[in-house]
């Protein structure tokens, strides 16, 4: 440790200071280079098939970052993140086509509706050590759908929702039947919650979230109310489910019905932020994309199509249980390594 | 009816169904014990065992005993099979990532069983006979009598596997303390096989004795699976006798609720139940080695 | 003498039978460095996690100034003041050694998941200002080179130093180090003895539980001897090295 005194100091600080700089400027180029592909896509893209599955994928990306704070950063389970999804979507539905409200103001609402039931589910059981958020969250998720299924009333049951007007913007409506305006809103939507996710991340609320997925103990010593940082980051979480949810009752199909929002929507969203890599920036955007290609190819196959999927997940989640990004990530260092050592190899000779 | 006699009525139809569900539970600590994975693959092997059961009935016409015997086999087959694909490759994987895979094979095994058998719905007959039994002016069907009877039976099994068997030994020695138990030379990886074996073999039966009350479908594997996995939770996750108590309770709270308060709300009331246990009392009624305040 | 930090009264705690804590009472004076030795299963650690609030206790006090600790969650006591290390060095091992300093800002910090997402209200500032205050502290703890690194692969004699800057980047009024030399060598202990002083001349009390004696008797104003979760003896280390009751506890155990 002596030794340790000997390095002069004052250049690592600037170093680091300025290392830690260059990250974050690395990270926003990163994301300024995402979506600048995005916005170039629909000159390449005219079908309004694929224009659609693209907000679908902006729509599981919104929800895949809301999971990953939740999970990949503060180390707890939604089993039911459906549910909030399910929620944002229709308390914004029923609001515009049946109480003929602004879309802005039900945007509003439903993320309050979805931020209180997220934040009753997990002020109780987020107190406790373990895994019981997943379990409650299991529950809610059903509740939610039988709900959404038996209040016929309000949300249309089974039969569905219809109706729902277009989202507005600065007075004008996007239209439903051009998708390509949609299709810009919702990605604007994506870059922003993601702009936002990452700020999060790399500020004190967000350490703090990652302190306590390390060591809780240790957390709690510094000062984290832990408990506190948790109920905060699922309802965030739930959130950005909600947002996505409004996004999706004033898409193309302006049409809600109850499943979309069950256990295996919840299990995809899982899967997205898992199969992606938690805990990381961009892994979930790729696990949303993954799992989105996915089932859109198998949509054709019917009856195999789950077959198909479900032994997909099983393989997956055996083959990459740390996540695509890091199995990709230690693919690409050990080719690196090859090359390297190719080289190496050769200077030799 | 007095409101005494509908009260009776749903208390035993509930006690019919909690029998399955106790069933389904038995299976879900079964496996938790093991492995410490919540197995959501349980439900389907319900579904197998009843439209197991059914399909050789119909295809081959054998007798009720026969197809009943090769839906537990081969339900039990199953078992083994998502033993050996799945859960063992994922060994020392996360919680999270061993709840994909479980729910990642019972998405496959329901997708097969939709491939093979459609998705009608299949009748087992009422092993004997639909004469209603009357029990102090309810009215019960033998049938509810075979489910209440095959859960003591294989609840009364079940104990003595553990109790007397040196298999069944070594499977509680797992659950209580795997690294001791692979010292004194017990092999885990069979101990986790067996009991998914067992697990499998209990869901058939559960599935095949509620057959002809509720028929069978490729797809009834899902809710069952979810609301014995409530039964688990309430009885305490890992507890034998609280998985039996847990899902009796919760098919009469079911059965009352649904015939009291609302029969639409009726697949919600098992979750309900769910989350006021983890609110009340996170380890079970009849828990205490897990769950607790911080 | 300075006045009273932290005032611990009659002090218990029973594990299902097993009495860890019984009956303890102790004062820590501003400015001090005082020491909790003796043997194992004496209740040292028991004592830091009761005061922390970690593990409630069953009877007694635990004042800090004029504000009673017990029944205070962790998080709660942190921010009365109390910081505290742990034996086996709990860093955050998924961030690097620089970000587990800047958790230790986490009490000075203001701004919430919304200004921090926003980077409004002086978030963003705040952020900068917490990197360069961390940084700074590493680089004063001799660990600016590290700031980088991944706090998983450290060697244990870095992570306990990380540990410290990260305790102390927090301004503790004080200080718990549970067992700061266990693990290290001869020199490092030396260098962590040294560190403890500047600690305290830094203005920041702090009470140690420490097994290495050399370390304990070169540095602590005050030891409190406790053996089978009772106070055994007191003192300054001249009165406790000499005191018989100590020796007897520690028959055939050199403390000099």
């Amino acid at each position: 440790m002596a030794a340790v005194r000997e390095v002069p100091p004052d250049n690592d600080v600037h170093d680091e200071v300025l290392a830690a700089t260059q990250r974050r400027r690395a990270q926003k180029v990163q994301i300024a280079a995402f979506f600048l592909f995005v916005a170039l896509v629909p000159l390449a893209v005219h079908n309004r098939y694929y224009l659609h599955i693209l907000i679908v994928v902006g729509l599981n990306l919104i929800l895949a970052t809301g999971l990953n704070l939740l999970m990949g950063y503060a180390g707890q389970v939604s089993l039911g993140h459906a549910a909030f999804y399910g929620i944002g979507a229709y308390v914004s539905g029923i609001l515009t086509a049946t109480y003929g409200c602004n879309p802005w103001a039900a945007l509003l609402a439903a993320l309050a509706v979805t931020s209180l039931v997220a934040w009753l589910v997990g002020k109780p059981t987020l107190r406790l050590r373990g895994h019981y958020l997943a379990m409650a969250t299991l529950g809610v998720g059903i509740i939610v759908v039988v709900v959404i299924r038996q209040t016929t009333g309000l949300t249309g049951g089974a039969a569905g929702l219809t109706e729902i007007p277009s989202m507005t913007l600065f007075g004008r409506e996007l239209q439903s039947n051009m998708d390509m305006h949609y299709f810009y809103f919702v990605w604007a939507w994506v870059c922003l919650l993601t702009v936002l996710f990452a700020n999060l991340v790399e500020s004190r609320p967000g350490r703090a979230l990652r302190a306590l997925h390390d060591s809780e103990l240790a957390a709690q010593t510094l000062g984290v109310d832990t408990a506190a940082f948790k109920v905060r980051a699922l309802v965030i979480s739930a959130a950005y489910a909600s947002i996505a949810g409004t996004l999706y009752a004033h898409s193309s199909m302006r049409f809600l019905s109850p499943t979309p929002f069950g256990f295996h929507t919840s299990i995809a969203l899982l899967v997205m932020v898992v199969l992606g890599g938690q805990g990381t920036l961009w892994g979930p955007a790729l696990g949303a994309v993954t799992i989105t290609a996915i089932q859109e190819a198998l949509r054709p196959y019917a009856d195999y199509d789950i077959v198909v999927y479900g032994l997909l997940l099983v393989v997956m989640m055996i083959v990459m249980p740390g996540g695509l990004s890091r199995a990709l990530g230690a693919l690409y260092g050990r080719l690196r390594e090859r090359v390297a050592r190719h080289r190496a190899g050769d200077v030799a000779r | 009816m007095t409101l005494a006699e509908q009260i009776w009525q749903f208390f035993l139809s509930g006690l019919t169904t909690g029998g399955t569900y106790a069933l389904i539970a038995l299976g879900f600590s079964l496996v938790y014990n093991a492995t410490g994975v919540i197995n959501f693959a349980q439900g389907e092997f319900v579904m197998l065992g009843g439209m197991i059961t059914a399909a050789s009935m119909t295809a081959w016409g054998l007798p009720l005993w026969s197809a009943a015997l090769i839906g537990i086999a081969g339900t039990t087959l199953v078992g083994i099979a998502l033993d050996r694909a799945a859960i063992r490759p994922a060994r020392g994987a996360s919680i999270v990532v061993l709840i994909i895979i479980t729910v990642g094979a019972s998405i496959f095994i329901r997708g097969v069983a939709g491939i093979i058998w459609g998705p009608d719905e299949r009748v087992v007959p009422a092993f004997s006979g639909e004469a209603p039994i009357g029990i102090f002016g309810a009215n019960i069907t033998p049938q509810s009598l075979w489910v209440l009877g095959a859960t003591l039976v294989t609840a009364i099994a079940m104990w003595l596997t553990f109790e007397y068997t040196v298999i069944g030994k070594a499977m509680r020695a797992c659950a209580i303390n795997p690294q001791a138990a692979r010292l004194c030379g017990i092999e885990l990886s069979r101990m986790i096989s067996w009991s998914l074996a067992l697990a499998a073999a209990i869901g058939a039966i559960a599935g095949i004795v509620l057959a002809p009350i509720t028929m069978t479908q490729y797809n009834v594997g899902t809710m069952l699976g979810l609301k014995g996995f409530c039964a688990a939770m309430l009885g305490g996750l890992g507890n034998g006798l609280g998985a039996i108590a847990g899902g009796l309770l919760l098919g009469v709270l079911e059965a009352l609720g649904a015939g009291l308060i609302s029969s639409q709300y009726k697949d919600a009331i098992a979750f309900v139940v769910l989350i006021a246990v983890l609110l009340v009392r996170p380890s079970g009624i009849l828990g205490g080695r897990r769950g607790g305040e911080e | 003498m300075s006045e009273v930090l932290l005032d611990v009264d009659g002090l218990c705690k029973d594990f299902g039978g097993l009495e860890a804590v019984k009956n303890v009472s102790f004062q820590v004076r501003h400015g001090q460095i005082k020491a909790l030795i003796g043997p194992n299963g004496a209740g040292k650690t028991t004592i830091f996690n009761l005061i922390t609030g970690v593990l409630p206790a069953d009877a007694g006090s635990a004042v800090l100034g004029d504000t009673q600790l017990l029944g205070l969650p962790t998080h709660r006591i942190a921010a009365l003041g109390v910081g505290r290390t742990f034996q086996t060095s709990l860093l955050f091992d998924q961030m690097t050694v620089l970000e587990n300093v800047m958790v230790g800002h986490h009490l000075r910090g203001r701004s919430t998941m919304l200004t921090a997402a926003l980077r409004i209200f002086g978030a963003g500032a705040e952020e900068r200002e917490y990197r360069e205050a961390a940084m700074q502290a590493l680089d004063r703890a001799g660990l600016a080179h590290l700031a980088g690194r991944s706090a998983a692969g450290l060697p244990i004699g870095q992570r306990r130093l990380v540990e410290v800057a990260r305790a102390l980047a927090a301004e503790p009024r004080l200080l718990l180090m549970d067992e700061p030399a266990a693990g290290l060598n001869m020199r490092e202990t030396e260098h962590v003895g040294e560190i403890i002083h500047s600690i305290r001349d830094g203005g920041v009390t702090v009470l140690l539980v420490e097994h290495d004696m050399s370390l304990v008797m070169n540095i602590s104003g005050e030891i409190l001897v406790l053996d089978g979760g009772q106070r055994l003896a007191e003192g300054r280390p001249d009165e406790v090295r000499n005191d018989e009751r100590v020796l007897a506890a520690y028959l055939g155990e050199d403390i000099d």
